[in-house]
């Protein structure tokens, strides 16, 4: 006993050291493996305030830009709608409820803090769970995709950013529907690579890719980037597709976040067939 | 005592949020990520119990990790430094410093004496940060080039910091 005792005397820094240590691993552990951001639950309010305060202030150098991103997009959506279509025939008028059922509605948010250069990045949000954002939502810019939502508190809501080591996205390539996976090796925040696209895919510079239509998260079809080069090593029966992204994470200022209407019932369908097998 | 304790609380947050404010938001390249945050570890007197170098780094590490979404990962490597901090000086100073438990700065240690200091610390800290980041060892070439270009980073911010802002205490 009195060894005992006289053993923690001695070591009590390193014992402190390990205890601490340890801590921290599970912390970690529990997080990159479950993707259950508890930790992050904790302590986003607070780091989300503090950047608010920090972006409230900066927001104002850079507001003719975020005016001009605006604007562009406002006229991108009137040439989409109805009326600056001219009428050829009947059919456009017979939309109506009963066919078209919405799948996807929109809650927009502005981006408070962001980073781009870590190997894992995120971008926190100015809404949170009571503005109806929930875990793993899609969120897109004016441009293409940004990323998944993982935690969310009341007011404020942390992005994992398409830029994150962690994030794999379901796209594929628009002309031919072959499907692969996003997913960002850390290199340089322009780029992000396609990956398991089979050997047998065509594939030419340039062709564009959009989010595939096996996402719960996302609609299908919103743009992702462009091939930006490609290649194929012998006995490989991958390409491996370099993707230069359309979003510029760098001067990200408003966001989209999607809430897919239709989620729940697909997640419960799914694992129903999950839990039979 | 009390106003020692209040001049470290107020450098520590000056650094934190310097890191955040600043550092963090110098997007140069994805191989160029420095952490400055250290520097409080690093300029705790000598004489600082290890126990609470190991405590001081864990609130740290909490703070850094709670502003970057980052759960466990800068608790886990400043903790490591905190305390081989403890068996570096105890290598590389003397007894009289330990007795008069001056801080280990450039100003009282010597430029050379602190850039070994600031560079095995940095390291070390950066060495564990960057691979426990990626979780495993695919990329090793990659990720090693990152930890020794931040780590240059960190080291050279660190000594400028130290020599625009520490000159004072030499000539008093």
């Amino acid at each position: 006993m009195r060894n005992l005792i006289f053993f923690f005397y001695k070591y009590y820094t390193f014992i402190l050291f390990f205890i601490l240590e340890l801590f921290s691993f599970v912390v970690l552990y529990q997080y990159n493996n479950y993707q259950r951001a508890s930790f992050l639950n904790y302590t986003s309010g607070v780091a989300s305030t503090f950047y608010e305060k920090v972006n409230s202030t900066t927001n104002y150098f850079e507001l003719r830009d975020i005016n001009d991103s605006l604007m562009a997009e406002n006229a991108r959506l009137r040439a989409q709608m109805l009326n600056a279509y001219y009428q050829t025939g009947f059919t456009q008028t017979s939309i109506n409820d009963s066919v078209y059922k919405q799948q996807y509605s929109y809650i927009a948010a502005n981006v408070v803090n962001n980073s781009v250069t870590k190997l894992n990045n995120y971008i926190t949000i100015d809404k949170g769970s009571e503005a109806g954002i929930e875990p793993d939502m899609g969120v897109i810019g004016s441009n293409g995709v940004v990323g998944i939502v993982t935690s969310v508190s009341e007011h404020y809501a942390t992005i994992r950013s398409a830029l994150n080591s962690n994030t794999k996205i379901s796209c594929m390539l628009k002309k031919n529907n072959a499907f692969g996976s996003l997913e960002w090796n850390g290199d340089s925040p322009k780029f992000s690579s396609l990956k398991y696209v089979n050997k047998h895919v065509e594939i030419t510079s340039n062709d564009e890719i959009v989010t595939s239509n096996y996402s719960k998260l996302f609609p299908q079809g919103i743009p992702v980037g462009r091939v930006f080069s490609h290649s194929l090593d012998a006995g490989d029966n991958f390409h491996y597709i370099k993707v230069e992204l359309n979003t510029d994470f760098s001067t990200l200022k408003n966001v989209y976040v999607v809430k897919n209407i239709l989620k729940n019932e697909q997640q419960n369908l799914e694992s129903t067939l999950k839990g039979g097998n | 005592m009390v106003i020692e304790i209040i001049n470290y609380i107020v450098r520590f947050l000056l650094i934190i949020l310097i890191q955040l404010l600043v550092i963090d938001n110098i997007d140069l390249s994805t191989y160029v990520n420095p952490y400055i945050y250290i520097l409080f570890i690093l300029t705790l007197p000598i004489s600082t119990k290890p126990w609470l170098v190991v405590i001081l780094s864990f609130l740290t590490g909490l703070v850094m990790d709670t502003f970057s979404s980052t759960p466990g990962l800068h608790m886990a490597a400043t903790i490591f430094i905190g305390y081989i901090r403890n068996f570096y000086l105890m290598f590389a100073c003397s007894k009289e410093d330990f007795d008069n438990g001056i801080e280990p700065t450039v100003s009282k240690k010597g430029i050379v004496w602190f850039l070994v200091y600031a560079i095995i610390m940095t390291l070390m800290h950066h060495l564990f940060l960057f691979y426990l980041e990626i979780y495993s060892f695919r990329d090793f070439f990659r990720t090693m080039f990152r930890v020794l270009s931040s780590s240059l980073f960190s080291v050279l911010i660190i000594s400028i910091g130290q020599l625009l802002f520490y000159r004072n205490s030499k000539a008093r």
